[in-house]
């Protein structure tokens, strides 16, 4: 399918979702509430059919964390990005996806202790690259380490 | 071209010989230092890219064993010389600090590669690294580069040689 | 799963390998659970060698950021600051010299060959034979030197930068690289009886590690591992960067799904490598090595994606720019942290010694996998 296609079948799935097209890829914003059934539909359904993960990681917007998850099919060769506004910063919490893709079980896992993202119904989530007692999400940008990094 | 003739170092003493062996007259230091230079036995210690220099040390072109390194061990309790081959970071500490105290008197250190000596690329904006290897373990011989050239790490050990061979009981003689 | 409480009233007993263990190539620690010499289960444990690089890319320019990744897996290093060069240009929209292009090409071949060359060495050592290392050490040394004339580093390169290569090729290059193609075509033959053919060697990697093709996708799986499995995955075929579309090579796929698929797929893509210098090498066009960029660069605002295929699979680098000269976030997408998650799923019910075989054929490079 081309990125008009992808487009109006996602917004037949799903209505609240928006768009953007500035980039390589068709971009979809979605609310970190409605994610789950639409990346269930993505991967089930044949139109769709995207059985590869290839990218899933966060970015901290400052005053909300946005989950990123690169998606492609390896049968129908169309590509999408999908992006997951997740509001509350000091709660933030997101549905798994590790149950449709099994990559998804360590790229959220490195996710959870970097970013302090929890992660709904994940068969394992626990500290997997820093040490058990680290405080603190590094790759937030309000993470503040006075002996290390260097202040702007 | 000046070549600096290499001298493979003599047996230190001296060997009068008789009808039945020789008699030998020497120090114990210099046997001991003289056995211990040239029979050291690395740990197998890589973290990173240093490591791959390491392994082109020991194989083909450059070959360690011409020096006596080549009995390199896999497990600490066997070793004397831990090269310390990549960066060290706060996960890892903990377990350098145990493969060093597991391996036997005597035993030495090098730190292979500006991560190991301070951190190198990795000093700046980094959270988990630690910024050099000789806030862990002491160090005994430091061997610049990023990677270090196999050359270089040579350079280095055969320096450490020199070391040890200047040690008296195990400890380093004052200037 | 918890294996710190697994141990009461059963037979299963607790085995770590690693941090420090030869076969782990690295310090990657593994908590395996054996009942007598099956493995029953299997838990990575990362990060002996995270060393914070995304955090680090946030405070470097886009010039400055390159020298990281090929720190990160190094025996890619030049495909690695491909990526990222790539990703840079995506940005700024550069038109990157033919001559450039042709280089690049050239340098990621030949960094391909020099990984897999040892990794072959290396497996050899793991599953117990030392001689190999030695035979793959030897063509090895050729291509750092011509990497070392080339640019100066040996194997940590920096050679790519936005808008082509930091410099010329030297003279010598040509007679180097058909020198050095010349001498490694005619010891292929020894790679060969040393290992393939090797009865104790097969029995070791026939049929260990078995992966389905639907697993390998849904475990992200990249590289000779997934091809090994009959996924198409290779980027230089399916989306070509750098002029790899004008050449001509095959993409392996085999359907083994074993070690032995994955160990011979990379060995005919050393075949391939070298086919693809081949054409390459008298047909390097004249001209300029980099277009003009300015010396501090600043993306436009948005997001940029760029995947390259490394020796061990799909690399990606994902650039967010708010307009500065430092990127706002960098995520890489490295192909063994995906390749190492599919790890229990293929040793779980194997014996212990198929776990060296299994990380061995992997080719984990544990740097690439922290970050």
């Amino acid at each position: 399918m081309n990125n008009e296609e992808l487009k109006s079948a996602i917004l037949a799935i799903q209505p609240a979702a928006t768009f953007d097209e500035s980039g390589e890829f068709l971009n979809v914003h979605i609310s970190s509430e409605l994610l789950l059934p639409l990346m269930l539909e993505l991967r089930n359904n044949k139109d769709f059919y995207f059985d590869y993960l290839f990218c899933e990681t966060c970015i901290d917007w400052k005053d909300h964390l946005m989950m990123v998850y690169h998606l492609t099919s390896k049968s129908l060769k169309h590509t999408l990005v999908v992006k997951g506004k997740i509001s509350n910063r000091d709660n933030a919490e997101i549905e798994s996806v590790a149950g449709i893709w099994k990559t998804a079980e360590f790229m959220e896992r490195e996710v959870y202790e970097l970013f302090g993202v929890k992660f709904l119904n994940h068969p394992d989530l626990r500290k997997l690259i820093l040490d058990d007692y680290w405080t603190g999400y590094p790759l937030r940008k309000d993470y503040s380490d006075p002996v290390n990094l260097i202040e702007y | 071209m000046d070549v600096k003739e290499i001298k493979q170092d003599p047996f230190p003493g001296l060997v009068e010989p008789t009808d039945d062996g020789a008699i030998l007259v020497t120090k114990l230091d210099d046997v001991i230092n003289w056995a211990r230079s040239n029979s050291l036995w690395p740990l197998y210690f890589g973290t990173s890219c240093c490591a791959i220099e390491m392994m082109q040390t020991g194989a083909s072109r450059h070959d360690w064993s011409r020096f006596g390194f080549e009995v390199a061990r896999a497990t600490p309790r066997q070793a004397d010389l831990i090269i310390i081959a990549g960066t060290i970071v706060i996960k890892m500490a903990p377990v350098l600090k145990r493969l060093y105290d597991q391996m036997p008197d005597p035993k030495y250190v090098i730190a292979m590669g500006a991560c190991a000596i301070s951190g190198g690329p990795f000093y700046y904006n980094t959270y988990s690294v630690v910024k050099g290897a000789d806030h862990i373990i002491p160090v005994d011989i430091y061997i610049p580069g990023c990677p270090p050239r196999p050359e270089a790490l040579l350079h280095g050990m055969i320096s450490l040689q020199e070391k040890i061979k200047h040690t008296h009981n195990g400890q380093q003689k004052r200037a | 799963m918890e294996l710190e409480n697994a141990t009461e009233g059963q037979d299963d007993l607790i085995i770590n390998v690693g941090p420090q263990h030869p076969s782990t190539h690295g310090v990657l620690h593994i908590k395996l659970k054996v009942n007598g010499e099956t493995i029953t289960d299997v838990e990575p444990h990362l990060g002996y060698i995270h060393r914070s690089i995304e955090k680090m890319c946030e405070s470097h320019t886009y010039r400055q950021f390159i020298y990281t990744t090929s720190r990160m897996d190094y025996l890619s290093a030049h495909i690695n600051n491909q990526a990222c060069a790539l990703a840079v240009e995506k940005g700024l929209q550069v038109e990157v010299p033919a001559r450039a292009k042709a280089i690049r090409i050239l340098m990621a071949e030949l960094t391909r060959l020099a990984s897999h060359q040892l990794w072959w060495g290396c497996t050899g050592l793991d599953l117990g034979a030392v001689t190999p290392f030695f035979h793959a050490f030897r063509e090895r040394e050729m291509i750092n030197d011509i990497m070392e004339k080339t640019c100066g580093a040996r194997l940590t390169m920096n050679y790519a930068v936005p808008g082509g290569v930091m410099a010329d090729l030297h003279p010598d290059f040509v007679k180097d690289v058909k020198a050095f193609l010349a001498e490694f075509k005619g010891k292929f033959h020894e790679y060969d009886e040393l290992l393939t053919g090797n009865i104790i060697f097969e029995e070791r990697v026939k049929g260990i590690g078995y992966i389905s093709k639907e697993d390998a996708i849904s475990f992200g799986c990249t590289g000779p591992v997934a091809r090994a499995s009959g996924v198409s995955c290779d980027i230089r075929k399916l989306h070509p960067y750098d002029g790899y579309e004008n050449l001509q090579f095959e993409e392996i796929i085999r359907t083994e799904g074993d070690c032995y698929g994955r160990y011979l797929a990379r060995m005919d893509e050393m075949k391939q490598s070298m086919y693809i210098i081949e054409q390459l090498i008298d047909n390097i066009p004249e001209g300029d090595y980099q277009a003009k960029t300015k010396a501090l660069i600043k993306l436009p605002k948005g997001e940029f994606y760029q995947r390259v295929e490394t020796a061990r699979g799909e690399f990606g680098v994902y650039i967010v720019s708010e307009g500065a000269t430092t990127p706002y976030r960098i995520k890489f997408r490295s192909p063994g942290f995906s390749n190492l998650s599919a790890l229990k799923h293929m040793v779980v019910g194997g014996k212990i010694a198929d776990l060296v075989a299994v990380m061995a054929m992997l080719d984990l490079v544990i740097p690439d996998i922290d970050r």
